[in-house]
């Protein structure tokens, strides 16, 4: 499965997304922003309480490897008490603090791979975070293994990460070899007036072939583009195809552990989720 | 309990007043009884007072320390406030403090916080600030004591528990400021406003310190919401909890025949069954409940006939009762027994519950007494629940000798047990009277101590226990 042409893998429509190749240059591609086609999108239309769309979402389970590479403190699960639509048109991940499975905590992490997997294009979330000393919510891509290859060689697409002692903050960043963990770059987005976790707020990523764009609420804050990431003497690993995640971690390196006034249950609430090509 | 303890601090501290108006100049007496809107002017002190606002300095501060400064300012603006703290034994006050309110009410609903700059000569705690005190019913007050301040200018902070309650409030800013280690200093404020800060959220509020309580109580009992705690989330992730008085918070009752609360928290217990008192504040539901269980009429304990010359009484309505250093010592780390004491019907009961052991005590901070003339000592106990298996109640009555100290080897102490096989024997659902002889006691000329326990039966362990009418009697 992980070795099979990844531009193959992706669903029909998928293959019609027009790879963005022409040679334009940065300030026209600024000023004619492309004509963005929705091709995928859960809106998590639904009954309260109903699980996900397993057409289109994984669950992953459990505690992952190190805690997921982090030290992270939950255990994901399947159950709708971790993840469920909350018949509002919103699906909602819960993070809890309850003894399950040895760990302290559970929460969910649900992934596109085998479903969805994309290769440039704008991705979008309308998303309203958890907040608290520990929460860690997060939207991002990873990219699909090739033979042989791990993390940080697949590369890594963060739109959205969040530190819930930090609630007017979000950071998107990119991770490859040369550039990962607290080397990966990273640019921060703060609102002044306004919280992520009390109001909703859309988070995108319009990716091509040579650079990728972070925007909050329309407002584009961080571009990464090939051309610095190579001149760093570092590799550009954004031409394969990624898939994408959303999860709550508890703990871990990013955000440190919860203290006794974090507040559980936290909730991330995500109104939808959007894929488009241009 | 210590947000109730603080309330009625507040509450005794702001009630004696003394009203030293400022007199701003811009005062006019309101005749206009018709004015449908309220001003919803944010600003307190910017650059000078705001229109319509008064200061009055609380009793027993020094009169003159505040005042408006020209040189230190916030930003470099024209005007500040200064407060100057003074030392202890100063003969012009004992603290600084004091309260700005409007004379016409302003409508604040629209705003969620009230924010000031302040920076101080030193780094001190800010005893108390917030607003609310109108100098009248002081209904709507929120304050915060544990902000610090120091040489730096620093933005502060104090969430409105609930605008929408803000529709018609005067009190728009107070503060108290005292000496630290017997020294004064000086605190300047400024900036004093009303503001909608997006980034404050995550309202969380609670009853009972956010705890699920049950307790067993009886038709006409008094009692009251405790533990109120209001918090909100600021945008640097850290919580701002706020002192918020219970009319913030909208009281109810799942069943208003077992039990009534009104709007300051008190609780009256009806007719027999049960009913969960909840709050909310706004929107938002507060963590806590309190589920009483009306047992219905109470039985009282039997009236005390003995004459009072011939009574030294320790808890009884019957007599005047000695000074005790307390009815539970909470002796750590052993004791289970916890307090739960009430009021029924104009009697006073004391209610051990977790039962295992428990001391009163009167030989701190009260004298020992002196029962050399009594022969008696009496007690009434009540157990509501079925008695287990194994149960025995003690009472212990200790006279701490020559000494007049605990231990020293010339303690004399008499102890009267109850189980199921004595006389009276131990029973539930009514009240047994334990009259102990202590004619025989070596002295009792310096008794400090009662102390009831369950040794001598441990199944009495974890019940729940009445007790009312411990006295002395020839």
């Amino acid at each position: 499965m992980k070795t099979q042409n990844p531009f193959f893998r992706i669903p029909v429509y998928l293959t019609l997304l027009v790879l963005s190749v022409s040679v334009v240059s940065c300030s026209s591609s600024e000023d004619n922003s492309p004509d963005w086609q929705l091709v995928w999108s859960d809106e998590f239309e639904g009954v309260e309480g109903a699980t996900l769309d397993q057409s289109k979402w994984n669950f992953e389970i459990g505690r992952g490897n190190n805690g997921w590479g982090n030290n992270e403190l939950q255990y994901y699960t399947d159950r709708t008490e971790n993840a469920s639509l909350d018949g509002e048109g919103n699906l909602v991940i819960t993070a809890k603090k309850e003894n399950y499975e040895g760990a302290n905590y559970t929460s969910a992490r649900i992934t596109t791979q085998g479903k969805l997997e994309l290769t440039y294009g704008r991705i979008e979330a309308r998303l309203k975070t958890p907040f608290g000393t520990g929460l860690w919510p997060a939207f991002w891509l990873l990219g699909i293994p090739m033979e042989g290859q791990t993390w940080p060689e697949i590369g890594e697409i963060d739109i959205m990460e969040l530190r819930g002692q930090a609630p007017t903050v979000v950071a998107s960043t990119v991770h490859g070899p040369g550039y990962s963990a607290g080397n990966g770059i990273t640019k921060d987005y703060r609102l002044t007036d306004s919280r992520f976790d009390t109001e909703f707020h859309v988070f995108a990523a319009e990716w091509f072939e040579s650079k990728i764009d972070f925007y909050v609420d329309g407002i584009l804050y961080h571009r990464i583009e090939k051309e610095d990431i190579e001149n760093a003497g570092n590799e550009w690993v954004y031409n394969d195809p990624f898939f994408l995640i959303l999860n709550v971690a508890v703990g871990g390196s990013y955000v440190g552990s919860p203290n006794s006034s974090t507040r559980f249950p936290q909730t991330l609430t995500v109104d939808y989720v959007r894929v488009y090509s241009e | 309990m210590s947000t109730i303890f603080s309330k009625t601090m507040n509450r005794i501290f702001f009630s004696g007043l003394l009203l030293i108006l400022l007199a701003p100049g811009c005062e006019r007496a309101v005749s206009d009884l018709e004015e449908p809107d309220f001003s919803n002017n944010p600003n307190v002190f910017i650059d000078g007072f705001s229109g319509g606002l008064n200061y009055a300095a609380f009793a027993g501060s020094v009169p003159a320390a505040f005042q408006v400064d020209n040189e230190v300012t916030f930003d470099n603006t024209d005007l500040g406030m200064r407060f100057e703290v003074p030392d202890v034994n100063d003969p012009r006050g004992a603290y600084a403090g004091g309260t700005y309110f409007t004379s016409s009410p302003r409508d604040l609903s629209e705003y969620n916080a009230l924010t000031f700059y302040a920076k101080s000569t030193e780094s001190v705690p800010m005893d108390i600030v917030g607003f609310g005190n109108d100098l009248g019913a002081n209904k709507f007050i929120a304050s915060v004591t544990d902000f610090r301040v120091n040489s730096n200018w620093k933005k502060y902070i104090i969430p409105i528990p609930d605008p929408t309650r803000l529709t018609e409030e005067k009190g728009m800013f107070f503060y108290s400021f005292g000496p630290i280690e017997g020294k004064g200093y000086t605190v300047w404020i400024d900036e004093v406003k009303f503001e909608s800060l997006g980034t404050l959220g995550q309202p969380f509020f609670e009853i009972f310190n956010g705890e699920n309580d049950t307790t067993s109580s009886f038709t006409g009992v008094n009692t009251n919401v405790t533990g109120l705690g209001s918090t909100y989330n600021l945008a640097d992730g850290t919580d701002r909890s706020v002192n918020a008085t219970a009319s913030y918070f909208e009281f109810s009752s799942s069943d208003e025949s077992v039990a009534t609360v009104d709007e300051l928290g008190n609780i009256t217990v009806g007719v027999q069954g049960s009913a969960v008192i909840t709050a909310s504040v706004g929107v938002v539901a507060a963590v806590g409940s309190l589920t009483i269980e009306s047992q219905g009429a109470f039985t009282r304990a039997p009236v005390p006939t003995q004459d009072p010359a011939d009574v030294i009484s320790i808890f009884s309505n019957a007599y005047d009762n000695e000074p005790v250093d307390f009815y539970n010592g909470f002796y750590a780390p052993y004791q289970t027994t916890t307090s739960n004491d009430f009021e029924v019907n104009g009697d006073n009961v004391l209610n051990y519950e977790n039962f295992n052991f428990v001391g009163i005590e009167f030989n701190q901070n009260v004298p020992t007494i002196d029962g050399s003339e009594m022969n008696n000592f009496k007690v009434d106990i009540y157990l509501p629940n079925a008695v287990p298996l194994n149960s025995a109640f003690t009472a212990n009555l200790r006279d701490f000798g020559a000494d007049d100290n605990f231990g020293g080897g010339d303690d004399t102490t008499v102890s009267f047990t109850v189980n199921a096989g004595s006389n009276p024997a131990l029973v539930s659902g009514q009240w047994i009277s334990i009259d102990i002889d202590i004619s025989a006691m070596a002295s009792k000329s310096n008794l400090g101590q009662i102390v009831f326990d369950s040794d001598a039966g441990p199944g009495l362990q974890g019940a729940s226990i009445y007790v009312d009418n411990i006295y002395l009697h020839k």
